[in-house]
């Protein structure tokens, strides 16, 4: 039971990553690329006509979690409790700064906007990279020192850093020079991924110049990639095992390359669409095989003293996950028909549509 | 009350009040909203169309307001009251959880079409995408209601040895006793501040003489409406509400009604008193006797049990405030009837377009609702504790292991700050909205 909420979570949330992913990087595009007025409009449209669809799976995500692994969310959410809150606030300025730019017609208001949309897109894809650093790491559950844990076993806190910036110390903080790494990855595969959203949905006039944007960058990636691969080692040693013990799970990363090797013929492809599909396939296969390296385990402890928390530890009654099953089933279903819907009418390029008003 | 517990509470408190302007707006007008689409496809008048479209764009930066304030409420529960969400996740994850799946979901797919897609799709289709974001919001609300509920009373539930609550009995959440009253009373106190708003955009367009057309059809909706939702508010959906407080809450429902002493041969109404906590009762009193006592049980001499009653760890730990907030909500439905109803006659008497004085008034009284539903809501909580699963989990339980009283008061000032440049923005786009008017009807 645990491991088919295991799996349903981590869809929802993946898809969350794929759907709301394009439009963190669509910001961070906007940011960098986005100078005539009319490109700025249609390349922000793109991501605000979907924002608030896509922000909802990690609305469902969050609410799936809560039930199914309560001792988890407990935990992760006090423990790092201040980039969470961080987290928010930048979901808040992102989403009224795409929601508000067109309501006056003064440049002053709309250049404020357009910086808050991209600074906080930016700062959201960086801190969702270092989370998954984070989840990857691991952290000192019990918050042991000398062998003596400080709260209760599954419980911590961590500082946003250490002053040392260092992964390996006893009392790792939120950003140190490993997860940064991650932060970065995240940046530049989204910015990819807006990057080619950006080319499907709209007719701006950097679409030609995207293309080449999304070549660099994927360089840049197969580089950070590798890069990171070995410091994963330093970090957390055992990080391969499970792919050891279960050769299948290879699946995962290879998902993951097959996606960066696709994106290097960005400029060859017909049909826009399937650049935009091989970056979801870089986006999945990379949080597919973060999470299939520390199966069973979610959250790694870093000390001795106290366990890691694993599915089968952090889940309520099987009652309790067996009934959620039936309308959570359902639920999803519906939820991928609404969104199927969603996209069916809003299908084409943006500005060629025609809004009633 | 310490230190830890004192900051969560007041970020809580703050972060939820500030939620709440919004979704009751958009509970209430998404039934409106329905309503003048629905007249439009009946009648084919313009007007009904260019209105409904019009409180779509209040409704949606309401809603961006309501969304982008309701996702850190989510994350509270885990950031905040870490304990809490460990112990009972596995009972209010199941409401919660469905809340997103079902309801949020419906409500911003189907809100995108409806504010975009009116020419993509005719008109039949537009009404439905409006009728299905009125039913998300509904069904969102009746999710986080029946969250409460739980909290409230909890129901269906087991408890483990290891002090965790799970859930025993899934149908019970919805058939707990407190969910249906609840829910209604809500929905109807959110279809009163809808009203008063569209009622009071009527009077501004007639005072100010300026889409004075528009005007009169928003005023005497809202008048309608408005009286009737004002009515259902007090009953029958508030009495239930009562007698379920005196049921299942008794010491809360002492502190509202300000009852320090319970009495023999029935309990007076207060209608007017500051209590004094000291002296334990109440000062410069004005009550009617008896009235209490037949009110909850029909029953004029029936003894009503006061705070007397109760151990002092189980009291509420702000009685004056529940007791004012109470006061202060029912003092203003009942003032809402009157002059509801009196509107309503002067409609019916084709005066109200022209008698200034209840013009100025019905602008002016649009603050009032908003206070009422959120005093109401003060009462529900405050009356809560000092549990926060009633009877069984106390509020200093709860809270969150790890997180000191310094994160949380720098997290606190934070929301606040970011609040108040959101409050600003909100008024401005809102008074910009309002100044432009409905788009003028194609005749
Ligand atoms: C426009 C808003 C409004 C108005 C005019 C009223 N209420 Fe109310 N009341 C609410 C808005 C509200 C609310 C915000 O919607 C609450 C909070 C929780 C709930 O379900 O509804 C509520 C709760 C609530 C409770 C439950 C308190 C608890 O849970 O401990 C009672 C007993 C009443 N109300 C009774 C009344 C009565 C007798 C009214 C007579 C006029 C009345 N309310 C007017
Ligand atoms: C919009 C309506 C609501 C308002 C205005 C409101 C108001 C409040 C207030 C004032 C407090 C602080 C209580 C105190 O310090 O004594 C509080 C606490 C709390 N409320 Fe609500 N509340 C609302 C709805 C809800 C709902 C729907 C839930 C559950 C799903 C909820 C859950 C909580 C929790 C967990 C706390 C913190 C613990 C506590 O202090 O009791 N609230 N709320
Ligand atoms: C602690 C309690 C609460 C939590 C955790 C909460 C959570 C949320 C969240 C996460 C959203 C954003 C959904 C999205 O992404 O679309 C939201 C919006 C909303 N909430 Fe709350 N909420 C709470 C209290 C309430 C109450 C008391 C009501 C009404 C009874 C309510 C009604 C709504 C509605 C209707 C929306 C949709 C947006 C809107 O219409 O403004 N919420 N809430």
């Amino acid at each position: 039971m645990e491991i088919y909420w295991y799996i349903i979570i981590a869809v929802v949330l993946g898809i969350f990553f794929v759907l709301d992913g394009y439009d963190f990087g669509v910001g961070i595009i906007h940011l960098f690329f986005a100078k005539k007025e009319k490109d700025k409009v249609v390349i922000a449209k793109s991501a605000g006509l979907f924002w608030d669809s896509n922000e909802v799976w990690l609305v469902a995500g969050g609410g799936m979690l809560f039930m199914a692994f309560p001792t988890l969310y407990a935990s992760a959410f006090s423990g790092f409790y201040l980039p969470l809150i961080i987290v928010l606030w930048l979901i808040i300025f992102r989403a009224i700064s795409l929601e508000f730019r067109n309501k006056f017609n003064y440049q002053m208001w709309k250049d404020m906007w357009d910086k808050a949309f991209g600074i906080s897109s930016l700062l959201l894809a960086l801190f969702f990279g270092i989370a998954l650093g984070n989840v990857v790491r691991g952290v000192n559950l019990g918050s042991v020192t000398n062998g003596i844990s400080a709260y209760e076993a599954h419980y911590f806190f961590l500082p946003l850093w250490d002053s040392s910036f260092s992964p390996l110390t006893e009392h790792p903080g939120v950003i140190d020079w490993f997860t940064i790494i991650i932060g970065f990855i995240s940046v530049v595969t989204l910015a990819i991924h807006g990057a080619n959203w950006i080319i499907l949905k709209t007719n701006s006039s950097v679409n030609t110049k995207l293309k080449s944007v999304v070549f660099k960058l994927t360089i840049v990636l197969a580089i950070l990639t590798v890069f990171s691969l070995a410091i994963w080692q330093v970090v957390n040693p055992n990080s391969l095992n499970n792919f050891l013990d279960k050769p299948y799970l290879i699946i995962f990363p290879i998902i993951y390359f097959t996606g960066i090797i696709g994106l290097f013929f960005v400029k060859k492809f017909k049909k826009d669409i399937y650049s935009m599909l091989f970056s979801t396939l870089v986006i999945l296969g990379g949080i597919t095989s973060s999470l299939a390296s520390l199966f069973p385990v979610i959250l790694p402890s870093t000390n001795k003293v106290n366990n890691s928390l694993t599915i089968y530890n952090t889940s309520t009654s099987q009652y309790g996950l067996s009934v959620a099953l039936f309308w959570g089933i359902i639920g999803i279903i519906l939820m991928i028909i609404y969104a199927i819907v969603q996209y069916r009418f809003m299908k084409g390029k943006i500005d060629e549509m025609d809004y009633g008003h | 009350m310490n230190d830890m517990l004192f900051f969560d509470r007041l970020q809580f408190a703050f972060t939820i009040t500030f939620h709440y302007i919004f979704p009751q707006l958009t509970m209430g007008l998404s039934l409106l909203i329905v309503y003048f689409k629905w007249k439009y496809l009946r009648t084919k008048i313009e007007k009904y169309n260019s209105a409904a479209i019009f409180f779509m764009k209040i409704f949606a930066i309401n809603f961006t307001m309501g969304v982008v304030t309701g996702i850190p409420m989510e994350f509270q529960f885990g950031t905040n009251w870490a304990k809490f969400s460990e112990l009972t996740g596995g009972i209010i994850g199941q409401t919660l959880a469905m809340e997103g799946l079902f309801s949020f979901f419906l409500e911003s797919s189907f809100l995108v079409l409806f504010i975009f897609g009116e020419k993509l799709m005719g008109q039949k289709l537009h009404f439905l995408t409006g009728f299905l974001v009125f039913l998300g919001s509904w069904a969102s609300g009746f999710l986080i209601l029946a969250t409460n509920a739980w909290m409230q009373h909890p129901v269906g539930y087991e408890i483990l040895e290891n002090g965790k609550y799970v859930l025993e009995n899934f149908s019970a959440l919805f058939k707990n006793p407190w969910l249906v009253p609840a829910f209604l009373h809500n929905q109807m106190a959110s279809l009163v501040t809808s009203s008063f708003v569209v009622a009071s955009i009527g009077a501004f367009y007639i005072l100010r003489k300026k889409h004075v057309e528009s005007g009169k059809l928003f005023l005497k909706t809202g008048v309608v409406f408005g009286f009737i939702s004002s009515l259902l508010v007090a009953f029958p959906t508030g009495d239930w509400n009562a007698k379920n407080v005196v049921k299942y809450q008794p010491a809360s429902f002492a502190s509202m009604e300000g009852i320090f002493q319970s009495e023999k041969g029935g309990a007076e109404i207060v209608l007017i008193g500051q209590p004094n906590m000291v002296e334990k009762k109440l000062d410069n009193k004005i009550a009617v006797p008896n009235v209490l006592s037949f009110l909850t049980y029909q029953n004029w001499n029936q003894e009503i049990a006061g705070l007397d009653q109760f151990k002092e760890e189980d009291l509420p730990n702000n009685i004056p405030m529940l007791y004012y907030s109470y006061h202060i909500m029912v003092g203003l439905g009942t003032i809402f009837i009157g002059l509801m109803a009196l509107s309503l006659f002067f409609l019916y008497r084709k005066k109200l377009f022209n008698s200034k004085p209840l013009l100025w008034f019905i602008m002016f009284l649009v603050p009032f609702p908003y206070i009422a539903n959120l005093l109401g809501w003060y009462v529900a909580e405050l009356g809560r504790q000092p549990y926060l699963v009633y009877g069984l989990l106390r509020t200093s339980v709860g809270v969150s292991p790890t997180v000191s009283s310094g994160n949380t008061l720098f997290t606190l000032l934070g929301f606040m700050g970011l609040y108040f440049l959101l409050g600003l923005l909100f008024l401005i786009l809102v008074g910009k909205t309002i100044n432009q008017g409905p788009r003028p009807t194609k005749i």
